[in-house]
């Protein structure tokens, strides 16, 4: 006994240098990963001139809400928000009715006319017409501040269907299809009767992936929607943390009386937690889903991994 | 019964039968290639342009060839910023790949915990900035290093150091963007590592450890080879985007005082075409880069395969 408690002493005694050099170093990386986020936090809950001036570091001082809810009362970061959510919504619905059956037919190696149609995709992830060709097909297309354009552009990425294709491939056997087929099933009635029942997990992956994209994207927004009624909030966020706007709507600037200059001078204070407020308010939902759909993304790129 | 028939017969009749035996699946293809059709390819046919003195009402196929019908190529390389466009977007891409280890030895260090609930804290919060968007890890970048009131600023002044404007740093440009990246993504980027890692047998690192080696050794003897294919693959697949620079978060970070090291080619053709409206010039700077892209994907495969005997085609 008393050996058997010495062996294991001494088993947990080799968690010795080389253990906390490594832990240390770990923990050293997540704290660097953290702490901006956490600081976020407490700066937006933050007065303004303990975080300017550099006394805000693991709490909040002078605590106060107006920061969100200015953000709130902001028209313009509402109709941010709504036009995101609809276009993640619309956009990646639009991804999965063109990625899903695709993915399922390319699977089926043995079709006619394979090679060319997988070439005829394959080449679009090589050749690109170009940022200019691109804006002026869109343009002929009556594309140019139409909202339609965040639906529909990046309609089909070839990567997501490679990567649905290898799910298809590797997870339903094909003896499932030739037992379809014997019960007098078409080939429509196996894609959605057999294959789409079976494809829960590569759905749901694709449809994360997706929706980040179409959440976190503001570069096709830029490019061909300059009406602000139509901004998604990547852009409305743009404005206000990079190109330094204010992130006080005009009218709240109206309400102000312009007489007190102190309280311009909170107000622009203000503006400046604000942006703090704001960077949490836009990433809520994006880092709240994400410790429950984890998994899913992890699983995604497991399935991409693999050569299909 | 389809799958066995004899692969010779290949004549008119043969064709229309696996034609009519599975229209069903070309019907499911259609919303795709029209698509495809429609966006991909209706802007390679725009490409004409390059070659085109481009007027709207007339179009692109309507407009005239220009006189030398490279004009725009030329005009492209001898505008004076030409080189230190190329080098801006070489030295970025090139300084990613430097950093193309470090989440690897994430996988490595991590792999090393044997508290598992350590290690999933750990790797919950690693992986939590990727799902940020680039518009806020920009800000979050631009907060962090702001001049007068930035954390980072704030801890040098408090040091006894100067305040540095970062952002407002030519010489800074690169470094921002490369370690803000590697901030956001090194704990996702290591997942395929480490689910490599955990897979490798508990019987060869018994085995290394009957036969004394120590903890370091068994990650050079045992645990880099038995990842090794993933790297590779991982390689493979960075090269193939070695030249198409993350030109939406370097729009993010640019301003005018850091422009010299921060104008790379795809920047530049959004302020030559989309804002200023030379949509023919642009083109040609695209087909440009693409065509330059296209080589070094074909020479980065070339020596890949030479090397490890992988590649891509």
């Amino acid at each position: 006994m008393d050996t058997a408690i010495q062996r294991q002493k001494k088993k947990t005694r080799k968690v010795g240098l080389f253990d906390f050099v490594n832990i240390a170093l770990l923990l050293l990386l997540t704290f660097i990963c953290f702490y901006p986020l956490f600081f976020t936090v407490i700066a937006s809950f933050s007065d303004y001139v303990p975080v300017a001036t550099g006394q805000v570091n693991l709490w909040p001082i002078g605590f106060q809400t107006t920061a969100y809810q200015a953000v709130f009362e902001n028209p313009e970061i509402w109709r941010g928000y709504l036009n995101t959510i609809l276009y993640t919504v619309f956009g990646t619905a639009f991804n999965l009715l063109l990625t899903i059956p695709t993915a399922y037919v390319m699977s089926k190696k043995k079709m006619f006319g394979h090679k060319v149609i997988s070439w005829y995709f394959l080449i679009t992830m090589y050749f690109h017409g170009g940022m200019a060709a691109t804006y002026l097909l869109y343009k002929d297309l009556n594309l140019i501040n139409n909202p339609l354009v965040m639906v529909v552009t990046g309609g089909l990425s070839i990567y997501n269907m490679i990567v649905t294709r290898t799910y298809f491939t590797n997870s339903i056997p094909d003896s499932l299809y030739e037992a379809g087929r014997i019960d007098g099933s078409s080939e429509f009635g196996l894609f959605f009767r057999i294959a789409l029942p079976l494809s829960g997990p590569i759905l749901a992956v694709m449809a994360l992936y997706y929706a980040v994209g179409h959440w976190n994207s503001y570069w096709n927004a830029m490019m061909y929607l300059s009406n602000r009624a139509y901004h998604p909030l990547s852009l409305v966020l743009r404005r206000i943390l990079i190109l330094n706007e204010s992130a006080l709507s005009e009218d709240q600037l109206g309400m102000l009386d312009p007489e007190t200059i102190a309280d311009m001078a909170r107000r622009a204070n203000l503006a400046v937690v604000m942006k703090y407020a704001l960077v949490l308010i836009s990433s809520a939902p994006m880092l709240i889903a994400y410790p429950f759909v984890q998994k899913y993304f992890v699983k995604g790129m497991m399935i991409g991994s693999v050569k299909g | 019964m389809n799958s066995t028939l004899p692969k010779r017969r290949m004549g008119w009749a043969h064709v229309r039968k696996r034609l009519t035996e599975s229209w069903q699946w070309y019907v499911l293809l259609i919303p795709a290639i029209v698509y495809v059709a429609i966006f991909n390819y209706g802007p390679m046919y725009g490409v004409q342009i390059a070659f085109k003195n481009y007027k709207p009402k007339l179009g692109a196929a309507g407009s005239p060839w220009l006189d030398p019908l490279f004009k725009n190529f030329i005009r492209f390389v001898n505008y004076p910023d030409f080189w230190k466009m190329i080098r801006n977007t070489l030295s970025i891409t090139l300084y990613s790949l430097v950093i193309f280890p470090l989440p690897i030895l994430f996988a490595l260090m991590l792999n090393e915990v044997r508290n598992l609930k350590l290690k999933k804290t750990v790797q919950m919060i690693t992986y939590a900035p990727h799902f940020l968007s680039e518009v806020v890890v920009c800000s979050l970048v631009l907060m962090m290093l702001a001049r007068a009131n930035g954390p980072i600023n704030n801890m040098i002044v408090a040091s006894g150091g100067d305040r540095i404007p970062f952002i407002e740093i030519p010489g800074a440009f690169s470094s921002i963007y490369v370690w803000s990246g590697l901030w956001q993504n090194i704990g996702w980027d290591s997942i395929l590592y480490i689910s490599a890692l955990a897979s490798i047998s508990q019987e060869q690192i018994e085995a290394a450890t009957i036969d004394g080696a120590n903890r370091m050794q068994i990650i050079r003897h045992v645990n880099i080879p038995g990842i090794l294919p993933t790297i590779a693959i991982t390689f493979i697949m960075r090269m193939g985007g070695l030249l198409s620079v993350g030109y939406s978060k370097i729009f993010l970070l640019q301003n005018d005082l850091n422009l010299s090291a921060s104008q790379v080619i795809s920047t530049y053709v959004y302020r030559v075409g989309i804002q200023s409206g030379q949509y023919s010039y642009a083109t040609a700077i695209s087909l440009f880069n693409n065509v330059v892209n296209i080589l070094i994907l074909l020479m980065a495969n070339f020596v890949v395969k030479k090397v490890t005997d992988t590649g891509l085609f």
